[in-house]
């Protein structure tokens, strides 16, 4: 132990050697629930592999060789190339807003080199990385201070601002909470916390009045009354639980569900699969699948709590709370708690860059873990 | 523990303490998700199960067989047709939806205006739903496209069901017709079975009002359906209950004789049984075809049946309403021998003309040959129809008397026929005319009642009644429904008149005479035939004036004119004169002409029905009359 932890703080241990310290307790609790979703999209495809599951199989494993590769590289290397992905993500998102502009309509994707890119949710990943490396070197005094905190205000700021022009709400949301819940966890003082809290309290109303699209009014005033137009805008929601209320204790079982299969879900393979999920396995599975989503974040939550870095322990919650801000939005978001925002469940959900995102946080929080014993000078900017 | 600076050590700390923290309130997020699943799956789970079936399973109604409408032989009057018809379903066809239509144009005949039907229908509806392309192909053609199907992709054929009458025009007064649903149809009672595409409800007739018998009861098939309404397979049926058949009382071969004598005039005819009522034909011409109204009118048909002064759409048996003219001096007479006025010594001398008050009547004969009857009792004044006998027996009688005669032969009130939109006529009062002219009864109308003229009149159908009641001494109302399914539409016995033997058989005998002795005023037109002889009696009801709404319809033309001026032709009889057993009505609206007719059609009809012996064959019933009395047979 003494060896492998003084070979890791030299950064000397070789790929088997971090292969073999690997966490495989939580990749297969990974693959468990990548694998409850596939299974899922073979359902609502009315039992066929096509056209969702295969392609979801292909798309995970891709996804889980990134998790592996990303896993082994050097928790130091990721820190220097955190501003870089930043700014890269940046100007991609800058790019698909201003083609946005130049009368294509709304966008969310670049092509790069043939593969559609989603450059919001590169942006989750790198505006973890950026505000963890920009945190690092940061002291409790220092974060407090108005020029810092307003860097990394400004670090979350400007992506949200592109993304909810493209406009995607829901990723908006996200990349905010993100780097909120990174600023508190970094030590921000109270001092700003709760005055910042209030006055949001009182910005709401004029987000409302003055940003949001007609659609995204709709759907918040779907939100609060959906029975009153049920074959409107409220249909999606009535059908989600629809869905879920009528899979009962223990649920209709595998392929029996019928809100899907029949296309009365919306969005059935996408935002809407845990639906069918709760349908088919019923409060028994529902809630099995959330222990297991809450047990995939407490493992987290500990190798965040055992890194010996700041850069680390910041990225690992990160990634973790990225993870669960998916399943809370999604989660409350198909059981009518808020407002239908389009936030794919985690893991479930049909689609490749969320998939992706998903992996390679996964593969960042495993080289976390690989590398725990990794210290890292307060200024250091990592190693490339 | 790694050794730390001192700043880093409260940044730890402060990690460590935030990160529990927010452990807590992710803890508590997934507490609210677990708790809102509990919600909705275990408290109100069984609420949704209902919703996710109600979404998933829909109930079609299926409409069941309609009832036959069957003659008292057991002939097919009203059936249900196989309707041989092509559907398209356009997400089926793949080569395109008017590729498709075009092909189905060569094996069939298809108009552009149907063409431009089905394209329309198909935009209209959803891309699964088949769409009727051409319906009542016939076999030939069916069986021609049923061969070209395999080049035809997304046409499907079909075989439903649709309402045909096979003898048309000759029973539509009766049956009537059926035709699509209309607001005013959906009474509430079934309004599933009335919601299904293509159902036809009874509009006119028997059809209209016995279409809850004949309707059924409407099953459903279950089947399961997706978002979009597509029906993805079945998960039960039920499939309803058939329609009652309708038995009638008319022997269709009567009937289809009655209407072709009636041929293309404007006239009524009617036969039935005198002792029990059993409507045996009833025609009112001219006709239309029922079957125009289940495919649907055509703008030139509707016009035509609507605007022809023959009004082919009126039933003039039970709803035109005409003064009875000199058949109503049957109903005087019996008054006047009842009163005791017309006592076997009774005679009235006619010399062509009365005077009552400052008015002069006249009588036909003085009108026509400038000469009066002479001396006549009861019997020659009916055998004469001597108008100038019959003003001044009225007179004698006064208006109480002939009223309540009227009325005990069933004139002034609907007969209650099973048919929709009959007319009571009026049989006129001192009360009434207070009442409806504020004005009291002059000795003048009397005398104009006596002849069945000025304010008496009286539905075609009310004066068969009366010459059934005249031969039989019964008080039979005419029926046309002997039974539905497999039950009896039960009727009291008639009662017995409350008229003397001897003043029926004094009516009798003076219409026997009218007919059968030389001079009597049908004796040109007797059924010569020996034992087939009947009695009647013949009458004109004058059209003296007609309203301003008749002339603002458009009733310009000479030709016209001329032809609604003349006075509708009465005849009432009954035959055979020694046994009555059919009773008849013929009319000719604007008919009385010399060669009357509608007498030599009365005739004919029921020289037919005795030969044929409508009422000696056996019928075919599915139930006895078990209320009436075994029928006599003649010796």
């Amino acid at each position: 132990m003494a060896m492998r932890a003084y070979a890791a703080a030299k950064r000397t241990l070789s790929v088997g050697d971090k292969l073999a310290d690997v966490n495989w307790g939580l990749v297969l609790l990974i693959t468990l629930c990548a694998g409850a979703g596939i299974a899922m999209l073979y359902s609502v495809a009315g039992g066929h592999m096509q056209p969702w599951a295969l392609s979801q199989t292909i798309k995970f494993l891709v996804g889980f060789l990134v998790m592996v590769g990303v896993a082994t590289v050097d928790v130091r290397v990721w820190m220097s190339l955190a501003y870089p992905a930043y700014a890269l993500a940046l100007l991609l998102l800058v790019a698909v807003v201003a083609v946005g502009h130049m009368g294509l309509g709304a966008q969310r994707w670049v092509n790069v080199g043939g593969v559609d890119l989603q450059p919001s949710e590169l942006m989750k990943i790198s505006l973890v990385l950026a505000l963890a490396r920009f945190l690092h070197g940061k002291s409790v005094e220092e974060i407090s201070r108005p020029l810092n905190l307003g860097i990394a205000l400004g670090m979350i700021a400007i992506p949200a601002i592109f993304v909810v022009l493209q406009p995607n709400l829901g990723t908006t949301l996200i990349i905010v909470m993100d780097g909120c819940a990174l600023l508190f966890l970094a030590g921000l003082s109270w001092w700003w916390i709760v005055p910042t809290v209030g006055s949001v309290a009182v910005a709401v109303p004029l987000v409302w009045r003055f940003v949001l699209h007609d659609y995204q009014k709709a759907r918040v005033e779907t939100f609060l009354d959906p029975g009153a137009d049920s074959l409107g805008k409220g249909w999606n929601i009535t059908q989600a639980l629809i869905a879920i209320g009528s899979g009962g204790a223990a649920g209709k079982g595998f392929l029996g569900g019928t809100q899907s299969r029949l296309n009365f879900l919306p969005e059935k393979q996408t935002d809407f699969i845990f639906t069918n999920f709760a349908e088919e396995f019923g409060f028994v599975g529902s809630v099995a699948l959330l222990i297991l989503f809450a047990v995939i974040i407490g493992y987290g939550v500990q190798i965040a709590m055992t890194a010996r870095s700041q850069f680390a322990r910041l990225l690992a919650m990160g990634v973790t709370l990225n993870f669960f801000f998916y399943i809370m939005i999604n989660g409350l978001m198909v059981m009518n708690l808020i407002p239908v925002v389009g936030i794919p469940m985690p893991l479930l959900s049909y689609g490749g860059s969320a998939m992706l995102t998903v992996m390679f946080g996964f593969g960042l929080l495993l080289s976390v873990q690989i590398h725990r014993q990794v210290e890292i000078p307060r200024h250091s900017g990592g190693i490339i | 523990m790694p050794v730390f600076d001192k700043k880093d050590k409260s940044r730890y700390t402060a990690f460590t303490r935030r990160t529990l923290a927010m452990g807590g309130g992710m803890t508590a997020v997934f507490a609210v998700l677990g708790g809102q699943l509990y919600k909705l799956q275990i408290l109100e789970g069984e609420d949704y199960k209902v919703r996710a079936e109600d979404n998933r399973v829909s109930e079609r109604p299926i409409s069941p067989p309609r009832g036959r409408l069957m003659d008292r032989f057991g002939t097919e009057l009203a059936n249900n047709k196989r309707n041989y018809r092509v559907l398209i379903v356009s997400e089926q066809a793949t080569q395109g939806v008017s590729e498709a239509i075009d092909a189905i144009g060569k094996v069939i005949q298809l108009t552009d205006q149907q063409k431009k039907r089905v394209l329309g229908e198909i935009a209209a509806n959803k891309k699964f739903v088949p769409v009727p392309v051409a319906e009542n192909l016939s076999w030939e053609e069916f069986s021609r496209l049923n061969l070209h199907l395999p080049y035809l992709p997304g046409v499907q054929p079909d075989v439903g069901e649709t309402r045909d009458y096979p003898f048309g025009k000759e029973m539509v007064h009766v049956l009537g017709y059926v035709g699509s649903v209309a607001p005013e149809d959906m009474d509430g009672d079934d309004g599933r079975l009335l919601d299904v595409p293509g159902f036809r409800v009874g509009k006119r007739g028997i059809e209209k009002a016995f279409d809850k018998e004949v309707r059924g009861k409407a099953g459903f098939s279950k089947v399961e359906v997706d978002a979009y309404g597509r029906v993805k397979r079945e998960l039960g049926k039920d499939p309803g209950l058939a329609g009652q058949d309708v038995w009638l009382t008319l022997d269709c071969e009567l009937q289809r004789f009655a209407d072709q004598r009636l041929g293309d005039e404007s006239a009524a005819a009617m036969v039935m049984d005198v002792e029990t009522g059993d409507v045996l034909s009833l025609s009112s011409t001219p006709g239309f075809d029922p079957n125009w109204f289940n495919v649907g009118v055509t703008g030139p048909q509707w016009r035509e049946l609507t605007t022809s002064d023959y009004k082919p759409l009126l039933n003039k048996m039970t709803s035109g309403i005409y003064p009875p003219g000199s058949t109503f001096k049957t109903a005087v007479a019996l008054a006047a021998i009842e009163a005791g006025i017309a006592t076997p010594d009774y005679h009235v001398t006619c010399n062509g003309r009365i005077t009552v008050g400052n008015h002069t009547f006249n009588c036909w004969a003085w009108t026509t040959y400038h000469r009066g009857h002479g001396s006549l009792d009861v019997e020659g004044g009916i055998k004469n129809s001597c108008d100038v006998f019959f003003y001044e027996t009225a007179r004698r009688l006064g208006i109480d008397a002939i009223e309540q005669s009227a009325r005990k032969l069933g004139l002034g009130a609907a007969t209650g026929i099973e048919l929709p939109g009959e007319h009571s006529g009026l049989i006129p009062s001192r009360a009434w005319k207070q009442k409806t002219y504020k004005q009291a009864w002059q000795p003048g109308d009397t005398l104009s009642v006596g002849i069945g003229q000025g304010y008496v009149t009286a539905t075609p159908l009310q004066l068969c009644q009366q010459a059934a009641r005249l031969a039989s001494g019964k008080a039979v109302s005419p029926r046309l429904v002997h039974s539905v399914g497999n039950r009896l539409v039960s009727r009291p016995e008639a009662p017995k008149l409350d008229f003397s033997d001897e003043a029926l058989t004094k009516v009798r005998s003076g219409m026997n005479k009218a007919m059968n002795e030389p001079g009597g005023t049908a004796f040109a037109w007797r059924i010569a035939e020996p034992g087939l002889e009947m009695a009647g009696k013949t009458g004109t009801a004058q059209v003296r004036a007609y309203s301003n709404e008749e002339h603002a319809r458009g009733v310009t033309k000479n030709s016209a004119l001329d032809w609604k001026l003349r006075d509708h032709a009465m005849f009432i009889g009954f035959a055979p004169v020694a046994a009555p057993k059919y009773a008849i009505v013929c009319m000719i609206e604007h008919g009385a002409v010399a060669a009357h007719p509608h007498v030599q059609m009365a005739r004919d009809i029921l020289t037919f029905a005795q030969k044929r012996g409508t009422l000696a064959k056996p019928t075919a019933y599915p139930v006895r009359s078990s209320s009436l009395p075994p029928r006599k047979e003649p010796a």
